[in-house]
């Protein structure tokens, strides 16, 4: 049989990509002398003092309530304001709209790098300098135009007589888009808050660059905490496994919408 | 779908304009606005002209990690978009390893991109690391912090372990809105494995298939964090791609003005790739 053969490419493929996460989350488990002292592929003395000191310890842990924060605030913003965007686009022709979704779709584009140092002064301009609001809205750059993007996808895929048939019967317009048309597009703002999840939890330089105590993420936590006290790799490893967590969560819930979801819309 | 004339739209699109003008407009302007000038500090600055654009397009510097930037994003583009479709087509269609495999394969996705540097390094350290040790307990001398070409092997690499997963849901996705008829209609024809590939499958696949590529593109025009925590460019400038570069004269070197060209020259380039995908791709829409 040949169709038996098929498992072994996304088998290798998962073994590389499992490789470095393993290597990663087991040296979480070993101290930082046992890490220095030469390669071994289980812990010897296995310890749970790395995770102990973060989650005892507020200037760590309060780095993923600091992340959390922002990416959720970041998606809940994108996502009130892209729906209705995206439903103008997908449905009305209006002055302009062509070129307006290009240059969305441009700011997708921009790279942060270039953004970074004009940012610190814009947000500490308006005194937003070190707020989680500061990040969430900075975010709002990419993953706007990222989330209009989808959306106007999904939506293109529902037949137009859903929504004439609502307005005949009488429904508001915004009654309509929230009772029917959003349930209608579950799969597909379950897509648009994956991608927006996944692109605001990762980002860094802007992050980094918008806190500097107060809504400081964990990302930049790490960073700080290996140049001050030396190199602590065991320590490093376990805040580095700890991140992984919020995605594995975000992936298992839309795994899937994210199937479904693709295959309906555009993207 | 044929839209309705609506010029009452504008009020639902105007929230989106307000939020992302506010972070698109006044940084850009900022940004134009020391491309053409001078600081010695002290706030004061004197006006330039183009000078700036002209030294940056001049200076050798730019060329070489403009040359970089190209290569590592064509290198990776040619590794992660063949490699991420072959994942695709050999993925279960149905039953519960499709969960499992969507899983795992995402997991790269979401993780924050200084911990998929660091733990890059970690993993690749010689004496230290899973992939560093075995590779030279293997006899391979290798030692990404000091060879310029292993330190550009592992940059790859990881990219590929990182994004590659992209590829593969968007691939897996135009897939799946295949129906069995078209399958059921290819074997009645006696098609072979490459003429279904070539006829029904790519066909389906090519709007995510440009996505993808697309997406890919730019992330990979733009990548900052990961190569910057795993070789923070070295050894030498091996690994110094532009963003890397950007930021070293930017916030290094302190030198707004040629640092402000640099990122407008830089977004135009990234601006007119992706004008020329999108046209194609729209028009193929049509």
């Amino acid at each position: 049989m040949i169709a038996n053969r098929r498992w072994i490419l996304p088998t290798l493929y998962i073994l590389f990509l499992m490789l470095p996460i393993y290597s990663l989350v087991s040296m979480s488990f070993k101290t930082t002398n046992e890490i220095l002292g030469g390669f071994s592929l289980f812990p010897k003395n296995f310890t749970l003092e790395n995770y102990v000191t973060i989650f005892t310890d507020p200037t760590w842990y309060i780095g993923y309530i600091n992340s959390l924060i922002y990416v959720l605030l970041n998606t809940a913003i994108s996502i009130t304001v892209a729906l209705p965007a995206a439903y103008a686009f997908s449905r009305y022709r209006f002055m302009g709209d062509k070129h307006l979704f290009f240059w969305l779709l441009t700011n997708r584009m921009a790279p942060a790098a270039v953004f970074a140092l004009p940012f610190f002064q814009l947000y500490s301009a308006v005194g937003l300098f070190d707020t989680h609001l500061a990040v969430a809205l900075a975010h709002c750059l990419f993953n706007i135009p990222l989330m209009v993007w989808i959306l106007e996808g999904f939506m293109s895929g529902v037949p137009k007589e859903l929504d004439e048939t609502a307005f005949l019967d009488g429904y508001s317009f915004w009654r309509f888009f929230i009772r029917i048309f959003i349930p209608t597009i579950a799969a597909g703002i379950g897509v648009a808050m994956f991608f927006s999840f996944m692109y605001s939890w990762v980002e860094l330089l802007l992050a980094k660059t918008l806190t500097s105590v107060d809504a400081k993420p964990i990302a930049a936590i790490m960073t700080r905490t290996a140049s001050t006290s030396g190199y602590e790799l065991g320590l490093l490893a376990a805040a580095g496994s700890l991140t992984l967590i919020p995605g594995t969560f975000v992936i298992y819930f839309v795994r899937h919408h994210i199937a479904k979801g693709f295959a309906m819309g555009r993207v | 779908m044929n839209k309705t004339l609506n010029q009452k739209a504008w009020w639902l699109v105007l929230p989106v304009l307000i939020l992302v003008a506010f972070n698109a407009f006044i940084p850009l302007m900022t940004v134009v606005n020391y491309s053409v000038q001078e600081t010695f500090g002290n706030n004061k600055f004197f006006w330039e002209g183009l000078r700036w654009y002209e030294d940056v397009l001049a200076s050798e510097r730019f060329h070489a990690s403009f040359i970089r930037q190209l290569y590592f994003t064509a290198t990776i583009l040619l590794i992660e978009v063949p490699l991420g479709i072959a994942v695709a087509l050999s993925m279960p269609r149905s039953g519960p390893w499709v969960s499992v495999c969507l899983v795992l394969m995402a997991l790269p996705l979401l993780i924050p991109w200084n911990v998929v540097g660091a733990m890059w390094n970690i993993y690749a350290l010689p004496d230290i690391g899973l992939l560093g040790y075995t590779l030279n307990s293997l006899g391979f001398d290798y030692n990404f912090t000091q060879q310029p070409v292993a330190a550009w092997i592992t940059t790859v690499a990881m990219d590929v372990w990182h994004w590659t997963s992209l590829v593969v849901l968007l691939s897996y996705a135009g897939l799946c809105s295949i129906p069995e008829a078209y399958y059921q209609a290819a074997r009645i024809d006696g098609a072979s494995k490459w003429a279904i590939f070539r006829y029904v499958q790519l066909p389906k696949m090519k709007h995510v298939l440009t996505i993808a590529i697309l997406l890919r593109f730019m992330d990979s025009f733009m990548i900052y964090t990961e190569p910057f925590v795993l070789t923070g460019g070295g050894p030498g400038n091996t690994t110094t791609f532009l963003s890397i570069d950007l930021v070293k004269i930017a916030l290094g070197q302190f030198d707004l003005g040629p640092a402000g060209a640099m990122s407008i020259i830089y977004f135009m380039v990234v601006l007119l790739i992706c004008w020329v995908f999108y046209t194609i791709m729209m028009r193929n829409e049509d």
